[in-house]
């Protein structure tokens, strides 16, 4: 499998999924 | 003394816009660039003057940042890193802001003091560490995304 951080659009999309995961993730801590 | 918190805030975020955006001028602009000017064999150029002054701002600025941040959390700075209630936000943006400094000294810069031939390396160890600083860069500026939204998050994004 490629890295998807070779690829400046694959590092961007890693980017927004690991921001959608740490938000639901502290989202759910919270209580919200 | 009431002003501190909006000093450190402003260097923080200046700081910080320094090694962001320098950050992101590495990824999305020097680094295609070198690509090219291999071809053409002009990226000596980039590489003698250009990226030993950006490198340079770059880690100062990020360790700026984070001594400024770690002032603006002052008496909050341990329930931050520890995500205590009402900090889980700023928690992770402090977080992630960490590893990103630690990536910024531990990795990139004693990968790019060889890239650069600032200390003595073999062609071999040189191409290691080409790739070392590369992914180390590339993990920041993904990082960097999460960490700006949780920054923003703590106080304009409710969750």
């Amino acid at each position: 499998m490629k890295n998807p951080l070779d690829s400046l659009w694959g590092t961007v999309i890693t980017g927004l999924v690991l921001t959608i995961i740490l938000y639901y993730i502290v989202k759910t801590v919270i209580g919200g | 003394m009431e002003m501190l918190p909006g000093i450190y805030r402003w260097i923080h975020i200046m700081a910080g816009i320094m090694w962001v955006g320098l950050l992101y001028y590495f990824n999305f602009v020097q680094v295609p660039a070198m690509k090219a000017a291999q071809a053409d064999s002009s990226a000596a150029g980039i590489a003698k003057h250009v990226a030993p002054r950006a490198l340079f701002y770059f880690r100062w600025a990020a360790l700026v940042t984070w001594l400024a941040g770690a002032a603006l959390l002052g008496s909050n700075f341990v329930s931050a890193f520890t995500f205590a209630a009402g900090f889980q936000k700023i928690g992770v943006g402090a977080w992630l802001g960490t590893i990103m400094l630690l990536n910024v000294w531990g990795i990139i810069w004693p990968n790019q003091k060889k890239i650069l031939g600032l200390v003595p390396a073999t062609y071999e160890q040189k191409n290691k560490a080409r790739r070392i600083a590369f992914l180390a860069s590339r993990t920041n500026t993904a990082l960097s995304i999460p960490m700006l939204f949780f920054m923003v998050a703590q106080t304009h994004i409710p969750l």
